[in-house]
């Protein structure tokens, strides 16, 4: 195989896998201040593509200013669904509140089948969509977009997590939720808050890739799994961990698919997963604390 | 939740009495398939409920275990010609043997990981369902599978295939219970409540586990063939990643550590979306919010509601029967155990 192709597979790899880490996050951010997988995860990445070709569609917003409005308004149904659904069950066992977040992935999808329809919708590219040459390979603008957008959340939720004191407080919660609640946290805003930032990560992910991959009512399924696949490749609980796990499935998947078959890359990047949880049974980055019998 | 086996067997038989005098009474053929699709997805929610309620583990996968023996079997008979009640064991065989495979490394994953497992090797598995066009005809489903019929006599009519069906089911419970009961039981038991604890005492974790996931894997697996010959017809999109999610859901929707729960979860989750078909568009976000609002407000699910809501009208009936006796013997308890008392 020559260097541009193999250049080409990597950028694709690269981009899709920037949402599969933010997704990713999501996980991740929730995982670890409640203990719950979300189920809806993958929603509010759906969200944010179908919002943002909404408001710019039925509104006739500006492109930029669409994806804000919809990125805040998935912000703000993390917040909904937190209040409503998650917080009266707090105690409940987790199995429970995963079941829960089951439905309300259904009454989201099915939402947005009944306001949208079927069909699937196409955003239009940030910047243009001439095609830049790099190395011999076919570099597109939305793929620096999504690059760059990516890394910038990353960094914006780093600097979160290590400098302010909301971000301090919410890594307490996930250390240990009673002891943060003794010296004065606030645990149930805590929990209100990662559901808020992960539906907006979740968000900013769909609308940034809904221009390359195009976006319907039902790509959460899909996306959600790959985040969720994601995080257990880079170790559950490890935000670094889910962040490289997406790239790394991203990539897989792209090499998968360019070398072996478009049809069967998913169950490419799906054997990998598994043989690698069968070597390393706590993910890539994640801690070996037994979690073997 | 262990009952006696003695109320477990009472309870098996009220329900195949039930499901036997069931056909008749519906008189439609659109409700006695509604009925079968119930009995086959209770057959894989015994199951799961044995690996989930039980032993603890989680299988995202289930759906793919189904999809296989239902495709085995098919391919066997519709392409082979191998007479349907050898596909169908084979059918049974592939699903418990790839389980046995499959499970020997996942099953030393926990939580999350196994689900991650499990949930690949369904996709997987789906995936292939899929691609594999000239084997299964792929998206747009395999056709023609010869109906059941077992030792020369053919089931021709689709009463009779439900009459094998809940035959079937009766005994997949009856194993169940039986299993739940015997010195299996008991360590999944003490497996559940602490593994470090159980592996003190000697229990072989990994062994019963592996068992466990095996004799799940083979109840989905009849559920698959008896579905394939029952509908003559078997698509990919049947076999899914929600198809598995449902199932765990009509597991713990119906009270995890219950078989009998496990089942009504699967009838209850089976018959909604036919119900809800009546509100045509809104239909999927009833669904969603019923769900929803059902894991809020009965945490232990519809087995665990059902029985708050049996010893309250016990109650109640057992209070005004004091009261009208009202002889004074022997109900110093009862009556504390009525509490408020003031119902009548």
């Amino acid at each position: 195989m020559d260097l541009p192709s193999l250049l080409q597979y990597l950028i694709t790899g690269l981009t899709v896998g920037a949402t599969y880490g933010l997704t990713a996050l999501g996980f991740t951010i929730i995982f670890n201040t409640t203990g719950i997988i979300n189920f809806a995860q993958g929603e509010f990445v759906m969200l944010g593509g179908m919002m943002s070709v909404f408001f710019m569609r039925a509104l006739g917003l500006p492109e930029p200013l669409a994806i804000v409005l919809a990125v805040v308004c998935a912000t703000l149904l993390g917040a909904v669904v937190e209040r409503l659904a998650i917080r009266p069950v707090r105690d409940g066992s987790p199995i429970n509140l995963i079941i829960i977040t089951i439905g309300i992935s259904i009454l989201i999808r099915g939402a947005a089948m009944l306001l949208w329809g079927k069909d699937t919708f196409a955003l239009p590219a940030f910047s243009g969509s001439e095609p830049l040459s790099f190395f011999g390979a076919a570099l597109m603008p939305q793929t620096l977009w999504v690059l760059a957008i990516s890394l910038l959340i990353l960094a914006g939720l780093k600097t979160f997590f290590s400098r302010s004191i909301h971000g301090k407080a919410m890594l307490a919660c996930s250390y240990d939720p009673k002891a943060a609640a003794l010296v004065g946290i606030g645990v149930d805003r805590m929990v209100l808050l990662s559901f808020m930032i992960s539906a907006l990560v979740g968000a900013v992910g769909g609308a940034i890739l809904a221009p390359i991959t195009l976006t319907s009512f039902d790509v959460g399924v899909m996306l959600g799994l790959k985040g969720f696949a994601a995080c257990i490749l880079g170790g559950l609980g490890n935000p670094f961990g889910a962040a490289a796990g997406g790239l790394i499935l991203g990539v897989l998947e792209s090499l998968g698919a360019g070398l072996i078959s478009s049809a069967y890359k998913d169950a490419l990047a799906f054997v990998i997963l598994l043989v690698l949880l069968f070597v390393r049974p706590s993910g890539l980055f994640g801690q070996k604390d037994g979690k073997r019998v | 939740m262990s009952m006696g086996y003695g109320k477990d067997m009472r309870w098996l038989c009220g329900l195949l009495v039930l499901l036997v005098i069931a056909p008749p009474l519906l008189g439609n053929n659109y409700y006695l398939t509604v009925l079968t699709m119930c009995c086959l997805n209770a057959m894989i929610a015994v199951g799961l409920s044995l690996l989930v309620g039980h032993a603890g583990q989680i299988s995202l996968g289930h759906a793919g275990f189904y999809g296989l023996a239902a495709y085995t079997t098919a391919v066997l008979s519709a392409t082979l010609g191998v007479p349907v009640g050898l596909s169908m064991l084979a059918g049974v065989g592939v699903s418990a043997g790839v389980a046995a495979l499959v499970g020997l490394p996942a099953l030393k994953l926990k939580g999350h990981y196994l689900a991650m497992a499990t949930l690949g090797f369904g996709v997987i598995l789906s995936i292939l369902f899929n691609e594999t066009v000239e084997l299964t005809g792929g998206p747009s489903g395999f056709t023609d599978i010869p109906r059941l019929a077992l030792f020369g006599f053919e089931f021709t009519s689709d009463l009779a295939v439900y009459y094998f069906i809940i035959l079937i089911l009766g005994l997949v419970i009856w194993l169940s219970f039986n299993i739940l009961h015997s010195r299996v039981g008991r360590a999944l038991r003490a497996l559940h409540t602490s593994e470090k604890a159980a592996q003190a005492m000697g229990i072989d974790i990994a062994r019963y586990k592996l068992f466990i996931f095996v004799i799940s894997a083979a109840f989905a697996g009849l559920a698959g063939v008896l579905y394939a010959h029952y509908l003559t017809f078997i698509a990919p999109a049947s076999f899914g990643f929600l198809f598995s999610v449902q199932l765990i859901v009509m597991v713990v929707l119906g009270g995890m550590t219950s078989i009998p729960g496990s089942i009504v979860g699967a009838f209850f989750l089976t018959v909604l979306p036919e119900f809800l078909r009546a509100f045509e568009s809104i239909e999927i976000l009833l669904f969603g919010g019923i769900l929803v609002l059902c894991m809020m407000f009965l945490p232990d699910g519809l087995a665990g509601g059902f029985d708050r809501l049996w010893r309250w009208v016990w109650r109640m009936l057992y209070v005004r029967r004091d009261k009208d006796q009202d002889t004074g013997e022997d109900t110093g308890e009862k009556t504390d155990q009525a509490g408020g008392g003031d119902h009548g």
